[in-house]
Parts: structure tokens; C-alpha cells; sequence
């Protein structure tokens, strides 16, 4: 079997005790790349942490499989060693460790007891990483994203993602704050990736990181469900013509998850 | 002291052992006491006369009612004079497990475990130490033990002992000057610049690593040192008070760093008075890390006398259940454009409690001095607290100072980042700790480094959950 498979059946996730997601069903497998599309507000980010199983959280209905096994039972760390990855909308600093050491202790996690990987080689995938993404080479010996730019810390999470190679990714709004130039540099990185192996979940709301990576499906969201599905052409026509087809379409007045309560 | 001739088979590891007579002090401490460590050391009169001196001013003085809380520090439950070898009188299987733990953690031979624990007798390598010795000698660097030098660089000695820090300075540097054994005395001649740090040579010697140990490190103009003492293995003593005195002069246009890491068992109270008085453009830096003990106090302080002199202090606290880390610094700006800088570190958990204590003065002369404080203290939990306690006394118009103080938590979105990536919740709590610590790390040298991380990383075990 190619990949990975990744099924979200009926997920609902709170945040304080306030439904944000109200039902997903998403299916992502190995070798596909969906996009995720919506105006804010409307859970595309929640979706994205509750995934990953971040603490603020709260599934209250609804399953997560990665392969079949259950990930809403997993810990944070189980579930990126079992090959999920979050690419960050806003990633901490941590003052104090280098990028390349935690680069290093990331992929040795990742990598298991007695399988690290040697010094040697690991200077080396990083440096090829680093080029490829015409990143400085100081950045490895910085701390990791303190003082960084917003662009630096999208470079940054696109690096950690291609020397961990998961097998489903999740792109958490990874083209806000980019320039073009940045955003080009980013997207080779991403579509390097694409192969029958590697799963990929890109939520964005501007359909312009679309021009660099063609998705094979698209989704909107709206009011913490996934309204509507097709294929790159509804990215095409959502750009064109906006939101607002859709909310008729389907008679929604208000996109946010507030107004659904 | 006969030494014997080593056996081969012990040499083969390099060590040999001592054979030495045993005296050991009764408890409590009295006026015969001290007559007889005097003797015991053959002393010159003027020592002996000092000590009595001190032990007057100790009986004096009250016990200071700030910082820890030292009502449960019995000075009639202590021993005050015990001879290296007296150490050997308890067995392995007595250290606590714990100890042992810690030293196969930090990957200590077993040798120096052993000696470590006390349970064995002196190792050192005598030829590692001639070495070294012999090196030090053709640049005229004085390096010996501070009773040592007392006995044969007499003159010296005299000039220096007992001059930045009196016996009257505060109850336990007169405690210190009463009963006072071993530690080091350094000399660096004029202009004599040593370009590897002078290690303890004797990070295994016993006399070093007393109770009571007095160093004395005097840098002539122009001169450089770095000196490095301590270790971090957890130092097991029965005995329940540590209160050492340590005096540095850096004369003009030297330099002068000192580094220390202790880590006392957690039975300990850590009374250390240390002190260094710098003269024109001098630069004394302190390099602090104290684990560890019941009660730590100690506040390294620079006494900046000369014009353009430069005062440095890194610390690092780190404070587990029921200890309490009182630590700081004192920069005593006395002349113009004087600097100083001190960097505090402090970490608590388990309901351990840290405190910053630290006390910047301008004098008068002090025109254009400046200083820079800054304080970081990462609590782990909610049972473990931290207090910033900052004095500043100025009597100049003309200075600069600056306070910052930072209080953080580990944070549940950095936790969250690492561990999506991988990382356990231990590793991840570990890895933001050794960042936080890294400042600190990063000015040891390697070895210390190396073990210092170890040694966090074993105090990190179990804190989570």
C-alpha cells in the first residue's frame, strides 16, 4: 500500500466548553493534496491543532484514524511519530537551543532508539535542505525562532518538514506573511515533497499559494463543517468570484462558527 | 605526611593512596578547638591569634534574620576539624542510593565516586598534578593549597589574607576565619597571562572540598586567570554546614575569572561570603552555579576601586523540593566610569523556592559608572515560587542602571511545538530548560558543560506529571 490514509469522520472539537468544529469529514491519503479554503473564522485553524492534539482542544465527538489506529488516543509526540506533521501558523521560540540541535533531536525522535542519525550525515541533509530552501546557513546555530522574521519561521517550519518527511502533513495558513519571492521558495519546498508517499492538508484563505501548488481537491469551510468539496477548479472560481456563491448556494448568512450556536 | 611507594596494581589506574593520621575535632565549638587546629597545623602565631580574634566575633554576633530561615542550624551538632583521611571512616554500602544515582548519571569513574562519597581516601594523579605543577612554576604562578601557602609563601600571604573580607564582615566569614582548612591559594606575577584554565587540580581533593575552605587569589598587574573549582557531583557530607570564604585581588589592568559549580546534598547549608576587589581597568568575573544543599546564601560581590574597573556576575540557582536558593550578587561602584553587569538565572520545582538578592551601590566618586542587572527565573510548577529582591543605593547623579526581571513558565505552546515534532513531554520540558540554562553552560569549560547538562537533565527526571 502507497502512503498513508488519514479519515476524520464526524469530528467536533471544542474550545472553554465553545464548539468550533461541528462535524468533519475529511479524508486524506498518501500521494493527495487538499486544500482547505474559507474566510476567517470559520474552524480551518482549530481543525488543523485538534489534529495534532493540542491541549486547548477538546474532541467531543467524532473520530481521528491514521491508518486505522486510533490518533484521538495518541499524545502530541506519538501522533508526529506515527507520521503526522503541523506546519505552525505562529511557531514558539525557545531561547537557549540552536535549530540545528533541535532539528537533530526532532529527526532522532522521529527515528527511534538506536537508529539516529550520525552527525555526519545529518550536517549534510541539513545543508542540502538549507540550500534548496536558500536559507543562511547561520540560521542552523540560531536560536530557534527567536528573532526571527515571518518569513524566516515559515522557511523554518517548510525545513523541519522536509527533513522529517511525515507521511501526512498538515500546512497551518503557511503562506501568511510571505512575499512572493518567499511564497515561490516555500511552494518548491512543498511540491518537492509530492509523491505517492506523502499526504498533505494546505489550509490557506487566499487562493494565491494555489497558483504554486496545485491541490487535487478542495475544500470550504465554513461554520465549523466542510461546505463544499471539488476539485482545483473551485479554488479557481473562488478567487474569481468569492465567498459569497457559495453562502447563497447553500442559504448560510453568516460563515463564522459564532452565528451557529 | 609518609607517602607510600604505589603498588603496581593500583597503578595502573593512576592513583595511589595516603597514608595519613587521624584527628577529628569534638562537636560543638570552643576556644580549645580552634588552639588545636591551629597546632594541629602548625601554625604561626599571628593565625592563631586571628583565629581566636574571629571566633570572639563569631560567638558575638547574632544570626542574621534575612534570607533562609537558619533557626535549625545547630553549631553545637557540627565537627569543625576533620582530617582527609577521617573520611574514609564510612563504608559504600552507607551512601544513600540517591548519591549513587547521580554519580552513575554523570558518568563518574567509580574510583572517584568512591572518593567523591568520602568512602575512600585521596586520589589525585601525581602526574597530572607534577605536570601542571612544574608548567606553573617556570611562569611563577603560585598554586598550592591555602595551608600550604600559608606555610611556605608566609609573606605574601600575610599581605593579602583577611583584607577584602574581615572576620567582623557578618557571622559565618567570622565562623570561617576561626576554623578555616584547605582551599586554594593562587598567585599570578605581573603580567603573566595563563591561557588554560587553572582547574582544582585536585577536583578529587579532599581539603578542597571542605567545610570551611578559605581561597585566596591574588592577580598582579596585567596579569590573567581563569580559575575553575568544584564539580558537579553531588558533594556527600554528613556534616551539615558549608561556609566558605573566598578573597580575590585584581590589581591593575588584570583579569581575573573564577568559575564554581556546587551541588550539595540536600542536607546542606551553604554559607559562602566571597569577595574580589578590583583596581584600575581590572575585570573580575564571577561564573556561579549553585544545585542543590538546604539553604544557599551567597552573593559573589566586586568592590570596582579603580577607575574604569568591570565587574561581572553569572549565576545559576536551581532549586528541587524543600531547598531554598538565596542568591545574587553586589557591585560596589567606588570610582568613576566603573561597569557592572549581573546575570541571574534561577530555576524551581517541586516547590523549591529561588531568590534573586542582590545589592548595586554607587558611591560618590562613581561618576559615569553603569550596571546592568538582569534576572530570569523559570518556575516549573505552581508549588515553586521566586522572589526578586534588587537593592540599589546611588550617591551619584551621574550613573546608568538597568533592571530587568522575567519571571516565565514553561509554556504550554512551546511544549506543544516540540512535541509535534517528536519530543516526549520529559524531553521537551528539558530541552526549554537547557535553553534557559544555556547562557550560563555555554561560559564552562567543556567538561564542566558537558556534565553540568547531564546533571540538570537527571534533576528534570520525574518532575513531570
Amino acid at each position: 500500500m502507497a502512503g498513508s490514509t488519514l479519515e476524520i469522520k464526524n469530528l467536533h472539537v471544542s474550545i472553554e466548553d465553545k464548539e468550533i468544529l461541528k462535524g468533519v469529514d475529511l479524508t486524506i491519503k498518501g500521494g493527495e493534496f487538499h486544500a482547505i479554503m474559507g474566510p476567517n473564522g470559520t474552524g480551518k485553524s482549530t481543525l488543523a491543532s485538534a489534529i495534532m492534539g493540542h491541549p486547548k482542544y477538546e474532541v467531543t465527538e467524532g473520530s481521528i484514524l491514521l491508518d486505522g489506529e486510533d490518533v484521538l488516543e495518541m499524545e502530541v509526540d506519538e501522533r508526529a511519530r506515527a507520521g503526522l506533521f503541523l506546519a505552525m501558523q505562529y511557531p514558539s521560540e525557545i531561547s537557549g537551543v540552536t535549530t540545528s540541535d533541535f532539528l537533530r533531536s526532532s529527526m532522532n525522535a522521529r527515528r527511534g532508539e538506536g537508529n539516529e542519525i550520525s552527525l555526519m550525515n545529518f550536517i549534510k541533509e541539513m545543508d542540502n535542505v538549507l540550500d534548496y530552501l536558500e536559507i543562511d546557513k547561520n540560521m542552523a546555530q540560531r536560536y530557534l525562532n527567536e528573532g526571527f522574521s515571518g518569513g524566516e519561521k515559515k522557511r523554518n517550519e517548510i525545513l523541519q518538514l522536509m527533513l522529517l518527511k511525515p507521511e501526512i502533513a498538515i500546512l497551518d495558513e503557511i503562506d501568511s506573511g510571505l512575499d512572493i519571492d518567499a511564497l515561490k521558495i516555500v511552494s518548491k519546498g512543498i511540491n518537492k515533497l509530492r509523491d505517492e508517499n506523502f499526504g498533505c492538508l494546505i489550509i490557506t484563505h487566499y487562493q494565491r499559494l494555489l497558483n504554486y501548488i496545485t491541490p487535487d481537491f478542495v475544500h470550504v469551510m465554513m461554520q465549523g463543517r466542510v461546505v463544499k468539496s471539488g476539485g482545483p477548479e473551485l479554488a479557481k472560481r473562488l478567487e474569481s468570484e468569492g465567498y459569497e456563491w457559495i453562502k447563497e448556494e447553500l442559504g448560510i448568512e453568516d460563515h463564522t462558527v459564532e452565528q451557529n450556536a | 605526611m609518609a607517602k607510600n611507594m604505589p603498588e603496581i596494581e593500583e597503578y595502573k589506574y593512576g592513583f595511589h593512596d595516603r597514608d595519613v593520621s587521624v584527628f577529628r575535632s569534638g562537636k560543638g565549638l570552643t576556644r580549645e578547638i580552634v588552639e588545636e587546629i591551629s597546632r594541629m597545623k602548625e601554625e604561626p602565631q599571628w593565625m592563631l591569634d586571628y583565629r581566636l580574634k574571629a571566633l570572639e566575633h563569631f560567638y558575638e554576633r547574632p544570626m542574621p534574620q534575612w534570607g533562609g530561615d537558619l533557626s535549625e542550624l545547630n553549631f553545637d551538632e557540627i565537627v569543625y576539624y576533620v582530617k582527609p583521611s577521617e573520611k574514609q571512616g564510612r563504608t559504600w554500602d552507607e551512601v544513600p542510593e540517591e548519591i549513587k544515582r547521580t554519580f552513575d548519571k554523570l558518568g563518574i569513574p567509580e574510583a572517584e565516586q568512591k572518593y567523591l562519597a568520602g568512602v575512600s581516601a585521596q586520589y589525585e594523579s601525581e602526574v597530572v598534578y607534577h605536570s601542571l605543577k612544574e608548567d606553573l612554576e617556570e611562569m611563577g604562578i603560585v598554586f598550592k593549597d591555602t595551608d600550604t601557602a600559608l606555610k611556605e609563601n608566609e609573606e605574601l600571604f600575610k599581605e593579602y589574607f583577611g583584607k577584602v573580607i574581615p572576620a567582623t564582615d557578618n557571622k559565618f566569614a567570622a565562623l570561617n576565619s576561626a576554623v578555616w582548612s584547605g582551599g586554594s591559594f593562587i598567585y599570578v606575577p605581573k603580567g603573566v597571562k595563563t591561557t588554560t584554565p587553572l582547574q582544582a587540580y585536585f577536583r578529587i581533593n579532599s581539603e578542597n572540598m571542605g567545610q570551611f575552605e578559605r581561597t585566596l587569589i591574588i592577580v598582579d598587574e596585567g596579569a590573567s586567570v581563569h580559575y575553575v573549582e568544584g564539580c558537579t557531583a553531588p558533594i556527600y557530607t554528613t556534616n551539615s554546614l558549608h561556609s566558605a570564604v573566598v578573597e580575590i585581588f585584581v590589581k591593575k589592568d588584570a583579569y581575573c575569572r573564577y568559575t564554581t559549580i556546587q551541588n550539595w546534598a540536600n542536607n546542606v547549608y551553604n554559607l559562602v561570603t566571597k569577595r574580589a576587589t578590583c583596581d584600575e581597568n581590572a575585570t573580575m568575573e564571577w561564573i556561579d552555579g549553585n544545585i542543590g544543599s538546604k539553604i544557599t546564601m551567597k552573593y559573589p560581590a566586586v568592590l570596582l576601586k579603580g577607575e574604569g574597573s568591570r565587574g561581572y556576575t553569572l549565576s545559576i540557582a536551581f532549586a528541587g523540593k524543600g531547598q531554598l536558593q538565596d542568591a545574587g550578587a553586589k557591585m560596589h561602584h567606588l570610582a568613576p566610569n566603573t561597569s557592572s553587569s549581573i546575570v541571574s538565572k534561577s530555576i524551581s520545582k517541586n516547590g523549591g523556592k529561588v531568590s534573586y538578592r542582590g545589592l548595586v551601590h554607587f558611591g560618590r566618586k562613581a561618576s559615569g559608572a553603569r550596571s546592568n542587572i538582569e534576572c530570569d527565573t523559570l518556575i516549573m510548577d505552581n508549588e515553586s515560587t521566586s522572589d526578586t529582591i534588587p537593592y540599589n543605593e546611588i550617591n551619584n547623579d551621574n550613573i546608568s542602571l538597568e533592571h530587568e526581571a522575567k519571571v516565565s513558565k514553561v509554556s504550554e505552546e512551546q511544549l506543544f511545538y516540540l512535541m509535534s515534532r517528536g519530543l516526549t513531554e520529559e524531553e521537551a520540558t528539558e530541552m526549554i530548560v537547557m535553553g534557559f540554562i544555556e547562557p550560563f553552560t555555554k561560559e564552562l569549560p567543556m567538561e564542566y558543560a558537558v556534565e553540568m547538562n547531564r546533571l540538570i537533565s537527571f534533576e528534570m527526571e520525574g518532575s513531570i506529571g
